[in-house]
């Protein structure tokens, strides 16, 4: 295997690839349950209230372009990706059935930050802990298999003619529109 | 940031190796071998153990649970000195007045400056009470997976070197290079393709 610092900084655009390709299921909204397979009736995942972009200008230098609010819109971000940018961090609404999750995610890392469950028991007395750990990680466990899996399935697109052929010309359209 | 707290911070490890002997006993006894000192030692900078995820201040793992069903749940404390530049700022100029005052002269070299300056430091460094934080561990043993409920650079240092002193397994982080070579659904064929991969240029 690499050494760790090499392999970090040689992929970390492939994490950024994948928040490009994210970004185009959920704007175009393309269904994700056949990726992820899970037991439920309905999944979906959506832009939450940030998305962060970078255009690399060569020489070490690069244009960032941070979008943030409720309700802001996309203009921006689908121009900077018609110069070229890639995502590099967004916040997200994952849903399934009832339950919603939030969090952002960074490309190059995978790191999650700001993540929020559905909401849980109240931790009322010392017998209540252990119930309450088991169900926050079941209830971490289940955007983090997702992300897991849609990357997975990311890659495996990625790495096949299907991203030259379909991908790349159906994402080239969307941010011309 | 903790693991029972209504917003976290991930960052994800793969755990390299098993344990010979019994999982829970090499889990206690690397606990309890590592803990956080509870005697603050007025020259050490950083102090690192493990504590019970229900006690910061507290690290006794017979008294407080660190296995929650099949997963094994504890906190990492991180005990940092430091003291904000401006203290010490004052405090060399107090130093370098009195100085000037018992030598009769109007300056100091820049080396006399130089020491007076480390000397002020390391004495209010072991004046200085540490300032201890805690994040949370979970470890999922059986598919070798532990979450760090942080994404600080320095805690996640700290993190990967305890882990590696009190149980001797490696933690892998988990990014994009990572995740693919550590998937188990992604065949070998698919690893070596992504692993000469180009970045895309949707610019035509």
């Amino acid at each position: 295997m690499l050494d760790i610092a090499v392999s970090y900084n040689k992929y970390k655009f492939l994490g950024d690839e994948f928040l490009t390709w994210i970004l185009y299921l959920v704007e175009n909204e393309i269904n994700i349950k056949p990726m992820l397979a899970m037991e439920c009736n309905t999944v979906s995942l959506k832009l939450g209230n940030s998305i962060v972009l970078e255009n690399s200008l060569g020489d070490e230098s690069s244009e960032k372009i941070t979008i943030k609010g409720d309700d802001a819109g996309l203009e921006e971000g689908t121009t900077a990706l018609r110069k070229g940018a890639v995502v590099t961090d967004m916040n997200l609404i994952f849903t399934v059935d009832e339950n919603e999750w939030r969090f952002s995610i960074k490309g190059e890392s995978m790191n999650i930050t700001g993540l929020k469950t559905p909401a849980t028991g109240k931790v009322e007395s010392q017998d209540d802990i252990e119930g309450a750990v088991l169900e926050k990680i079941e209830l971490y466990s289940i955007p983090l298999q997702a992300i897991d899996t849609l990357f997975e399935y990311f890659i495996k697109k990625r790495v096949s003619d299907q991203w030259k052929n379909i991908e790349i010309p159906a994402m080239r359209q969307w941010i011309s529109l | 940031m903790g693991l029972l707290s209504s917003s976290v911070s991930i960052s994800r490890y793969r755990v390299e190796g098993t344990f010979e002997s019994s999982i829970l006993e090499s889990v206690r006894t690397g606990l309890t071998k590592n803990i956080i000192s509870q005697i603050e030692d007025e020259y050490a900078e950083i102090s690192v153990g493990w504590t019970p995820m229900e006690s910061a201040f507290e690290p006794d793992f017979e008294k407080f649970a660190f296995s929650f069903g099949t997963y094994f749940a504890f906190s990492l404390r991180i005990d940092k000195k430091s003291v904000p530049s401006k203290i010490i700022q004052k405090y060399v100029a107090l130093e370098v007045i009195k100085k000037l005052k018992e030598t009769h002269r109007d300056f100091l070299s820049r080396n006399e400056k130089t020491d007076i300056k480390d000397l002020i430091t390391e004495k209010l460094m072991r004046q200085m009470p540490s300032t201890p934080n805690t994040y949370d561990v979970m470890w999922d043993y059986e598919n070798a997976s532990v979450l760090f409920f942080s994404t600080q650079k320095a805690a996640t240092e700290e993190l990967e070197t305890l882990f590696k002193k009190s149980f001797q397994l490696k933690l892998i982080r988990l990014f994009p290079f990572t995740m693919i070579e550590c998937s188990s659904t992604l065949k070998d064929e698919e690893k070596d393709l992504a692993a000469n991969l180009a970045s895309t240029k949707l610019l035509r």
